[in-house]
């Protein structure tokens, strides 16, 4: 199905909502043109009239119409706009819940974050598609019938002239501004999306540019691309210039040739002379809704990029699956690879090579080997962010694919080897481990994380927020952290992912102690690079480098 | 035209000069039309470029320490669209705005000419509209920061799920913050259409005055027509032209979302630039000193954002050709140093000097060209391995990198690699471990080949094997050059003459490695720490 038929289907549960800012859009281009028909007659009636009362009649017609299209403009802008929103809020909800269910190894290689920091403006965007783009066209589409209508009761070859007119503006022009300025629109796109990937990059490495000295190169870079922009901005100015010059200049000829064909019939006595000066002026109001077609156009072709990426998006098949048949309940904390092997692409290389290991339950064992050895990747495969190619993990003495992934996961607690932290405070990120942890719980856990110094030295404890991904802390903050939120989940698996790599001596032996006692009862996964965290183990496996 | 027709009995031929007028006329309006969008749009095309390109530069003055602070996220939306936001503003908004103070009198004046009782009409309407208007204004625009704030707040807020999403799914989190966002959406959706109901509302009001007025123009001049006080085609006239009068309000009013979301990017991109002009750099640079003994002097630095100050009164010196490892436990300052020595951060007291001349009367950039530094988190840009190792010597030929690859022991997993030094790399290119990413910044750092050396943990993620051969390659790296080693792991520390220990931003002991083992209380704690790592 196409993006923009999926977006309709979206639409209908609020269909009659829409429907109503249709008819309060047609109503006031119907009342405009009545309007502009009122006026006119009201004038030329003048002359001739004698009873005052035909004439207040007019009057008061003109205003209602005036009232009317100004209220009813009123209504098709607010119903259209929180329209869109509700439906774009249960989109970006059901977008989330898709990704939810995606593990990293379902979106393109190292692209993710770029996708995920589009999917939230690409949302947004689409609420363009239903108020620039659905309700115009179908609005325009209504109040052109109208002025047709209107124009054929006088005479049939004024509605022929004016439907040839309204077909040029807009459809004929729109498309022809299309056509011409189809390049220099992907253009821009494309420019756009390098500089905002470029300037996310720049600001990100920053102090590696500045300290080369390559600055200068990168702003270079960035102006270039910004020239590129403003090229295809003026060279795309020039098309929807002449489109709206030709628009207007069609949009007035029609008018004078409806005028031109009706003074015959005037003189004939075929068309009431009071109807005249109503001709050219209900083709010029017709004009009126169909001239942002062009613009509507446009909105729509935006939003199906838009849409495509969202929905693209939303489609992608979990390469993780929950079990087909019912979850096996769990026996023990026992974990075991068996022949496991794994790439994390086709043409990558190897990054686990029929690696087997048993983990008994209430064992421990650390996990060392060369740095690209695939200690990590083990760590991604137990938690089964990613399937191995070949092999099998078993936890709990059976496969762990045969487990639901909630279940599964709520045996593991984790320290990876970069912890992320949410930008909320303190609390918030240790909060997230136990949302039932009351304060003496969450400082006994700081404190065993060696965090109690710390917080105590911060003015708001608890309560200081933390930063942009944690970005206020330092790597071993972080770290200790990330231990806090182990200790108060409580987990009956202890994995962790080189948790004191960034700690100092002191701070190292002192969390190395307490997770000591943390892991006494429980089975335990420590990877590590170095010596200190082997104290914990009982066995030692070591990774070689599976590649070269 | 239609007046002589219909009134007067007039045939198509005797109407022929005023059509073709008219057609005149209309083409008239189509050129202008067209001249107008493209000029407002090249203009605004050429103001966005000329302010990206400001806003590009101040951000870049400003440094990596205004850009942490300052939510990298936040920046590169205001690079982005932030600047475009600022296009509509110029090219549509201040338009509006003179045309609406312009163009009504302008009609007014029309009027009185044509009928001097329709001008009453307009000039009671016109200023009660535009009082109206005024009033409405200001709460729109302070409803749409409200907006702003609570938008840039909720995608933040989306970002950081997203990328946390992992860690949610660890917690077994994940699936509830669906109903979170759902929340937060419906928030979001009440505050935005807040403040479109009252600009429709403006509109809505400018409607009905506009109507009202017109109305009262046509039932006059109707009246007066029926009296006989007015010819035809002036009346008509008339009433063609009241609705012009009140055209540049209403348009104004429409326009009127392009105001307030402008005017607040162009205010966020005017703090950015105002922040970077106060970090101007000297008019007349000193020439950078052939030596490169560096000294602090009761150097004290805080970020300002409220927290413990990184540095205080720290004192340390560097020969030239010495070297001087700094330990301490993470949060005692050790990466402030580094950031001062390559001006990221400026002391807020104290002295820094290179060969006795202060370090702020140096040319940042010559004076940084005389550095090689690997940062704690250093990073790799979209491109090939070998495009990121000419970040430090863009004209360095392969053999060189290849020879600065097996310094910091990475020719092998390199050559291993799918393309070799033409891998691609950084956000869209290969997986690189921890260990990898910091082994190729390394090598960019020897590349450089620079007479001082920073190297801010550079071994931090690497095994105790790797490490060792990279600590070999760096022995030898070292000779000759003015060398700062930031570490926390001691067997670093043992490369340089000096180990200073600091701790609250301060040195609290100093002295060669061995001596110190011997005597350093600080230094024995930390080096007991590691007793079981075998220090030699």
């Amino acid at each position: 199905m196409s993006p923009l038929r999926r977006l309709l289907v979206l639409v209908r549960p609020v269909r009659w909502w829409l429907v109503l800012a249709v008819l309060a859009a047609s109503g006031a281009l119907v009342a405009s043109v009545a309007l502009m028909t009122a006026a006119p007659y009201l004038l030329s009636k003048a002359p001739l009239v004698t009873g005052f009362a035909a004439l207040s009649v007019a009057v008061t017609a003109v205003r209602a119409f005036a009232i009317a299209r100004a209220s009813l403009r009123y209504v098709e802008r607010t119903v259209t706009h929180s329209t869109a929103l509700r439906i774009l809020t249960e989109l970006r909800t059901n977008v989330y819940r898709a990704v939810e269910r995606l593990s990293p190894g379902d979106l393109p290689e190292g692209r993710s974050g770029d996708l995920l920091a589009r999917i939230d403006a690409d949302v947004d965007s689409l609420d363009v598609f239903f108020v620039r783009g659905l309700v115009p066209v179908v609005a325009a589409c209504v109040g052109s019938v109208v002025a047709c209508v209107i124009l054929g009761v006088l005479d049939p070859r004024l509605a022929i002239l004016l439907a040839v007119g309204l077909a040029i503006v807009g459809v004929g022009v729109p498309l022809a501004a299309r056509a011409a300025s189809g390049t220099a629109a992907a253009r821009l796109v494309e420019a756009r999306g390098r500089l905002h990937a470029d300037l996310a990059e720049q600001i990100d490495g920053m102090a590696d540019l500045i300290a080369f000295g390559a600055d200068t190169e990168a702003m270079a870079r960035d102006a270039a691309l910004a020239g590129d922009i403003r090229d295809a901005q003026r060279r795309r100015a020039r098309v929807l210039g002449a489109a709206s010059g030709s628009a207007v200049l069609v949009a007035g000829l029609a008018g004078i040739a409806c005028l031109w064909l009706a003074i015959p019939e005037v003189r004939a006595g075929d068309i009431a002379g009071t109807f005249l000066a109503v001709v050219p002026l209900v083709a010029f109001a017709s004009f009126e809704g169909v001239i942002p077609l062009g613009d509507a156009a446009r909105q729509i072709q935006v939003s199906r990029a838009a849409a495509e990426r969202t929905f693209a998006l939303a489609d992608t098949r979990p390469r993780i699956l929950e079990p087909a048949g019912p979850s096996r309940p769990l026996v023990d904390t026992s974990v075991a690879f068996r022949n496991v092997s794994f790439r994390y692409a086709p043409d990558a290389p190897p990054a686990l090579a029929d690696l087997s290991f048993d983990l008994p339950a209430g064992a421990r064992i650390g996990l060392v080997g060369a740095s690209g050895a695939g200690k990590s990747t083990v760590v991604s495969l137990l938690l089964r962010f990613w399937d191995p190619d070949s092999g099998s993990i078993e936890v709990g003495g059976a496969d762990h694919r045969d487990h639901r992934l909630e279940e599964l996961r709520a045996v593991f607690g984790g320290v990876p080897q970069h912890p992320y932290l949410f930008n909320g405070t303190f609390r918030d990120n240790l909060l997230l481990a136990e949302g039932t942890a009351d304060d003496t719980a969450i400082q006994s856990a700081c404190e065993r994380a060696q965090l109690g110094r710390f917080l105590t030295s911060l003015p708001e404890g608890l309560d200081t927020p933390v930063g942009e991904n944690g970005l206020k802390l330092s790597g071993g903050e972080r770290q200790r952290v990330a231990v806090a939120r182990l200790f108060l989940r409580d987990a009956p698996v202890v994995v962790l992912d080189e948790a004191t790599a960034n700690l100092d001596g002191p701070t190292e032996r002192a969390l190395l102690r307490e997770l000591d006692a943390f892991a006494r009862g429980r089975t335990a996964l420590i990877v590590t690079h170095r010596p200190a965290p082997l104290d914990l183990v009982d066995r030692v496996v070591r990774l070689g480098r599976s590649a070269s | 035209m239609v007046d002589r027709v219909f009134l007067r009995g007039g045939t198509t031929a005797t109407v022929r000069v005023a059509v073709v007028l008219t057609v005149g006329l209309i083409g008239l309006r189509a050129v202008l039309t067209a001249a107008a969008d493209v000029a407002g749009e090249a203009a605004a095309a050429s103001a966005v470029h000329a302010v990206r390109g400001r806003l590009t530069r101040a951000v870049f003055a400003l440094g990596p320490s205004f850009a942490r602070a300052e939510r990298a996220g936040e920046l590169v939306r205001l690079g982005g669209e932030g600047v475009e936001n600022v296009g509509p503003f110029i090219t549509r908004f201040r338009p509006a705005r003179v045309s609406a103070v312009v163009l009504p009198p302008i009609v007014a004046v029309l009027v009185l000419v044509l009928d001097p009782w329709s001008v009453l009409v307009l000039v009671v309407a016109g200023p009660l509209l535009v009082l109206l208007l005024s009033l409405i204004g200001r709460r729109v625009r302070t409803a749409t920061e409200r907006r702003e704030r609570e938008l840039s707040w909720t995608s933040a807020y989306f970002l950081d799920v997203l990328r946390g999403l992992p860690t949610l799914k660890m917690f077994g989190r994940s699936s509830e913050q669906a109903g979170t966002i759902e929340a937060v959406g419906r928030r979001n959706a009440d505050t935005t259409m807040d403040v479109l109901r009252t600009a429709f509302q403006t509109t809505l009001v400018l409607e009905w005055g506009a109507t009202a007025a017109t109305a009262l123009v046509a039932i006059e001049m109707s009246v007066r027509l029926l009296g006989g006080d007015v010819a035809f085609a002036r009346a008509l006239a008339v009433l063609l032209l009241t609705p012009e009068f009140f055209a540049p309000l209403r348009r104004l009013s429409a326009e009127y979302h392009t105001g307030p979301a402008g005017l607040a990017s162009a205010s966020r991109i005017l703090e950015v630039l105002d922040a970077s002009a106060r970090v101007a750099e000297p008019e007349s640079a000193v020439a950078v000193p052939e030596g490169a003994a560096i000294r602090f002097d009761d150097v004290s630095v805080s970020y300002g954002d409220g927290g413990r100050p990184a540095l205080r009164r720290l004192t340390l010196e560097i020969p030239r050709g010495g070297s001087v490892a700094v330990v301490g436990a993470s949060g005692a300052g050790k990466s402030t140093i580094a950031s001062v020595l390559e001006r990221f951060v400026e002391p807020d007291d104290g002295l820094v000097t290179v060969d006795g001349v202060d370090l702020t009367e140096l040319d940042p950039r010559s004076w940084r060209a005389r550095i090689a530094y690997v940062s704690q988190h250093p990073s790799l840009f979209s491109g090939t391995v070998a495009a990121n190792l000419r970040l430090a010597r863009p004209d360095a030929a392969d053999e060189e990198l290849w020879d600065a690859l097996a310094t910091a022991a990475s020719d092998g997993f390199v050559r291993a690699l799918p393309r070799g030094l033409a891998t691609q790399v950084g956000e869209a290119g290969i997986r690189l471990s921890g260990g990898e990413r910091q082994r190729l910044a390394l090598a960019r750092a020897f590349l450089r080949d620079a007479p001082i050396l920073i190297l801010d943990e550079a071994t931090s993620h690497l095994d105790e094997a790797t490490q060792d051969r990279v600590l070999d390659g760096l022995a030898d790296r070292m000779r000759g050059r003015t060398v700062l080693l930031i570490a926390h792991r001691l067997e670093v520390a043992r490369l340089a003459d000096v180990v200073a220990v600091m701790d609250g931003g301060r040195v609290v002991e100093s002295g060669p490695p061995d001596r110190l083992r011997r005597t350093g209380t600080a230094f024995r704690e930390l080096a007991l720490a590691f007793a079981d790592e075998g220090v030699r």
